[in-house]
């Protein structure tokens, strides 16, 4: 194995979108799998990823993304975001991928540390009660920093 | 590709440590292996995954990834994690000498 091997990565998932969370849990999973340690810090909308009520609904993005290769006035109708989630949650379901509840407990049994932020719990009014049972705490920016010391840091 | 010797037989193993050619692995290799990856003892869990990896090959041609074996092997996830803290499905391959899994699930 080479010397300049990752051992430790934090990964931050910001978005609340499908396409914005998946990324962040596939790269945190991968990474376990690799034996690297893997921590998870959501913020933001992010936050919806583990939350106990949104995370089974969380959705993808019709407007404002040009990857979806439709007419942004299309992406605005009603239906077509939900549409869009259903074809993307069918092709990633064939593929097994896991839904976002699952993969958080996956990747939270594969021993990755799994945090909230402070300031976007404060911003949405949300306490702890209202995330999954996976989240081992809510932290502040600094505290994020302390434990992302001596390893590579993801903004997603 | 780099030639070592695992209890006693010569083998041939790529960069990564993984075997070139499964056919050459047999059981009384693994806990020499085991031992290479720090893992000092062989339990009956450890066996278990060890022998699902050899079968999945055989059948699949591939190994498992860490998500086919919690969900298929027997041991949970985080048992996994706890026989092979350094990445089960990767460190498992190695010990069972099958080429190291593909897949990003």
């Amino acid at each position: 194995m080479s010397d300049n091997a990752i051992e430790k990565v934090s990964i931050i998932i910001s978005k609340g979108s499908l396409e914005g969370i998946y990324p962040g849990l596939i790269m945190a999973n991968g990474a376990r799998a690799e034996g690297i340690e893997a921590n998870l810090f959501f913020t933001f909308f992010g936050l919806d990823a583990i939350h106990r009520k949104r995370h089974e609904h969380i959705k993808a993005a019709t407007v404002g993304n040009p990857g979806m290769h439709m007419a942004t006035m299309l992406g605005g109708l009603p239906g077509m975001s939900a549409i869009a989630t259903h074809m993307m949650e069918k092709q990633m379901t064939e593929l097994d991928i896991p839904s976002i509840p699952e993969f958080i407990e996956f990747i939270a049994d594969t021993g990755a540390g799994i945090y909230a932020c402070q300031l976007a719990m404060d911003m949405f009014k949300l306490s702890k009660d209202d995330l999954v049972e996976q989240v081992e705490d809510v932290i502040t920016v600094g505290e994020f920093y302390e434990k992302a010391a001596g390893g590579q840091i993801i903004f997603t | 590709m780099t030639t070592k010797t695992v209890a006693g037989h010569d083998i041939e193993v790529n960069d990564e440590g993984f075997f070139v050619d499964p056919e050459a692995w047999t059981e009384d290799m693994a806990p020499a292996l085991a031992a290479e990856e720090g893992i000092d003892a062989l339990t009956d869990q450890h066996w278990t995954v060890i022998r699902f990896m050899r079968s999945e090959y055989a059948e699949k041609g591939t190994g498992p990834t860490v998500r086919v074996l919690g969900k298929t092997s027997g041991v949970s996830v985080k048992e996994l994690y706890q026989l092979f803290p350094k990445g089960p499905a990767k460190i498992a391959a190695r010990i069972a000498g099958i080429p190291k899994p593909r897949g990003c699930i």
